[in-house]
């Protein structure tokens, strides 16, 4: 039985359980739901997900292991003598398990019988022309042990399925009897209910920390394979980054580094004057009815996907640059040649992070106790003294806090980089020539047709490896910061 | 059962702030009803009432606080030295550093002590130099009966203070830009007993050189620290008089029933 059939035997299985529990609770006090513990439809709960919870928890453990013990078994049965390294042996179980799937097609289209699909015999029929003929392509011709090794692939997969449909049945069975038979009018259901739904969501807290951690160890050892291929030193300090996939490239990631630092500058220097102008008036000056009209409205920014921001800079803010400065510009400048550069990247992004600021920065201000305000007017001071000398230096750490994570947006940013910004790699003091990113060179390096093996698609782990503690060391700094600064008037 | 009045609760002072027929508006709700009243100088009169009987309301109009609130709406007039604030003439940032207030929390600002007092003359310019700063400020916490607590650690923050300590160092603020009437919304409520008696001491002395009017609660208080007491009930000045009247021979029934605790 495949595993979807399964999963859903076991839900019908869970929902008889909900509807048995209730019942059986219920028959136990003759309708009389006062004499429970707990409200009828908590016995139907505890059956339900007794029936569901162990079963469907081996079945997700199986699909992950099978696979996997068969693989080995199956690697073992490949003679040593038709591969050398690592790298061919899972290209041959590749091979392996094309065919076991091929013949599986065969077999269910009629090409084949069951019988027939464990005794063929590579010497005796040309298996390639027979699955190519039920739509299965292999590369080269069927070898004798990979077809071997597929026919045992096959076998042990229906066992292996076989007994999984089994025990996984029985357990949800197994589950709904025993908790049905726990079912007593003083039994705690609804407690019983309660510990479920907290393994339920401390499961969902670890599959996000987890995923987290795998991403971060992939990025580890991928890194850690590049440096042992390319020398740390002229990755970190080399000035030129010129990456030729015939070999000797050279991986600088200084002109990378200084294109990111160059365009969030730039972007900051953008983004935090106006949004924090704009969180001063929406929160201290705007009227209920602008501030219910503008807050929205800027937070729609936010909402604007970073690749129409990309455009928007290639179509509109480039060309208008360089009509600015560039060598026909109205000022005659000369200094622009392209509309691709680091101020073109750097205008759109600070534009993308306005709300960022502004909306953050809003919150921090509103949490100013009034009475700071009343005490400063009170005085006699304006409404712009009091922004200026009470509201902003206590919300100061707060702020601060919001302009680091947007910091840590636009090193990030990869769209704009890549539409507004250009790809040459580049150490210039000059804003309006074109520079490019760390984040938009991971892309180029990894969408290219490299072998994944060599120093220049492995480059692109060890450059996220570093924007990723960068970025990571900027927010830990900017939550200490907040975090700080909240307990001032608690 | 309260405190004898002072002793001089029956010399003629100079009146500050009158109020003619003053109504206050929140929206469509009609706040504060035709009050008149008449504060004079040097004496502290004391606002008492149920809550939401408007006495809060009525001392924010005095110095124009109530602005800051979008619906909030004052008519008739109230005289400052015979000058009408809500006239367009007056500005009403003026108004404050003339009109002093201490709120009900106290809200020192997350400043230094020294900063905190000097927030006021700074803004408005009343120290030339350095020198003159200082001693405005030794003057001031000298005045909040604070000085001595804090004159070793003028730099640390206000924020740091114990709570009686927080309201004086604001009384001492409130009093640095020289202001002519200090308002008090409350000042002790969210005080100890001893913090209290420190603050309510502190009043008394204020009162030789301001007009200080007080809002409170408490009318042991009101009857300890003030001169002259009027009393409001639901929007309406009910009565308005000698403290030492009020609290022994009101006149209206409603006062009397406040008083002697059967309303409110």
């Amino acid at each position: 039985m495949p595993a979807l059939w399964i999963f859903i035997a076991v839900l019908v299985l869970a929902v008889l359980g909900f509807v048995l529990g209730r019942q059986r609770a219920l028959a136990m006090v003759d309708g009389d739901s006062r004499h429970l513990h707990s409200l009828p439809n908590y016995y139907g709960f505890h059956v339900g997900i007794w029936a569901l919870m162990p079963a469907l928890l081996v079945l997700a453990v199986w699909l992950i292991v099978q696979p996997m013990l068969i693989d080995t078994s199956v690697k073992s049965m490949i003679p040593d003598t038709s591969y050398t390294t690592a790298g061919e042996l899972s290209l041959v179980m590749s091979d392996v398990r094309r065919v076991a799937d091929g013949l599986d097609l065969a077999v269910e289209r009629g090409a084949l019988t069951a019988d027939e699909a464990m005794s063929l015999d590579a010497g005796a029929t040309d298996v390639r022309a027979l699955l190519g003929g039920v739509g299965v392509a292999i590369g080269s011709d069927v070898q004798p042990a990979v077809l071997e090794a597929a026919q045992a692939y096959r076998a042990s997969t229906a066992t292996g399925n076989m007994v999984r449909t089994v025990i996984v049945l029985l357990l949800a069975l197994g589950g709904l009897g025993w908790a049905l038979s726990r079912t007593a009018p003083d039994f705690r259901a609804r407690n019983s209910v309660e510990k479920a739904t907290l393994g339920l969501l401390i499961a969902a807290a670890s599959i996000a920390i987890l995923t987290t951690l795998g991403i971060v160890l992939s990025l580890i050892f991928n890194t850690i394979e590049f440096f042992k291929l390319y020398p740390a030193s002229e990755f970190f300090f080399g000035t030129t980054w010129a990456p030729s996939f015939g070999g000797g490239s050279e991986l600088g990631i200084l002109p990378l580094f200084w294109g990111t630092f160059y365009i969030s500058i730039i972007a900051l220097a953008v983004a935090v004057p106006i949004g924090l102008f704009a969180a001063v008036y929406l929160s201290e000056y705007a009227g209920p009815k602008i501030r219910a009209v503008a807050k929205p409205m800027l937070e729609v920014l936010a909402g604007i996907p970073t690749i129409v921001y990309g455009l928007f800079a290639l179509v509109t803010v480039g060309p208008m640059l360089v009509n600015v400065f560039g060598n026909e510009g109205a000022l005659g400048l000369g200094w622009m040649s392209g509309g691709t550069a680091v101020m073109t990247a750097g205008l759109v992004m600070g534009i993308m992070l306005i709300p960022f600021v502004s909306s953050l920065s809003d919150d921090i201000i509103n949490a100013v106790p009034q009475a700071m305000r009343d005490g400063s007017l009170g005085l006699g001071a304006t409404k712009s003294e009091t922004v200026k000398q009470v509201v902003l230096p206590a919300a100061l750490p707060g702020i601060v806090g919001a302009v680091l994570l947007a910091a840590s947006r636009a090193i990030g940013e990869t769209m704009i980089v890549v539409m507004g910004a250009g790809a040459a790699a580049r150490l210039s003091l000059n804003p309006f020539e074109a520079m490019t990113t760390v984040t938009a060179k991971i892309v180029s390096q990894l969408t290219g047709d490299a072998d994944f093996a060599s120093p220049e698609a492995l480059v692109a782990f060890a450059l996220g490896m570093t924007l990723f503690v960068i970025t990571l060391g900027l927010n830990i700094f900017a939550l200490y910061i907040v975090r700080k600064y909240r307990e001032q008037y608690e | 059962m309260y405190d004898s009045p002072k002793s001089d609760s029956t010399v003629k002072h100079a009146i500050k702030i009158a109020a003619n027929k003053v109504q206050v508006f929140y929206g469509d709700t009609h706040a504060i009803k035709d009050v008149d009243v008449q504060i004079e100088d040097k004496t502290v009169t004391a606002f008492i009432g149920p809550s939401g009987c408007g006495k809060s309301t009525f001392l924010r109009t005095l110095n124009r606080m109530n602005d800051t609130i979008d619906i909030c709406r004052v008519e008739g007039e109230i005289l400052l030295d015979g000058e009408n604030i809500y006239d367009k003439r007056v500005d009403p940032v003026q108004l404050r550093a003339k009109v002093g207030m201490v709120f009900q929390k106290p809200n020192p600002f997350p400043k230094s002590i020294y900063d905190n007092i000097a927030y006021g003359p700074r803004i408005h310019g009343l120290a030339k130099t350095k020198a003159d700063l200082d001693e405005i400020v030794e003057k001031s916490l000298r005045r909040g009966a604070i000085w001595n607590e804090v004159k070793d650690r003028l730099h640390s923050p206000g924020t740091g203070l114990s709570g009686g300590q927080q309201q004086r160092l604001c009384i001492a603020r409130a009093v640095a830009t020289e202001p002519e009437v200090l308002l008090m919304d409350e000042p002790c409520s969210a005080l100890d007993p001893i913090a209290t008696g420190q603050v309510e001491e502190l009043i008394d002395e204020l009162r030789e050189s301001y007009s200080v009017v007080i809002v409170t609660h408490s009318m042991q208080q009101a009857a300890r620290v003030s001169q002259k007491t009027a009393f409001f009930h639901l929007g309406n000045l009910v009565e308005f008089g000698e403290t030492s009247q009020i609290f022994t021979n009101p006149k209206d029934p409603r006062t009397e029933s406040y008083i002697t605790g059967r309303i409110g």
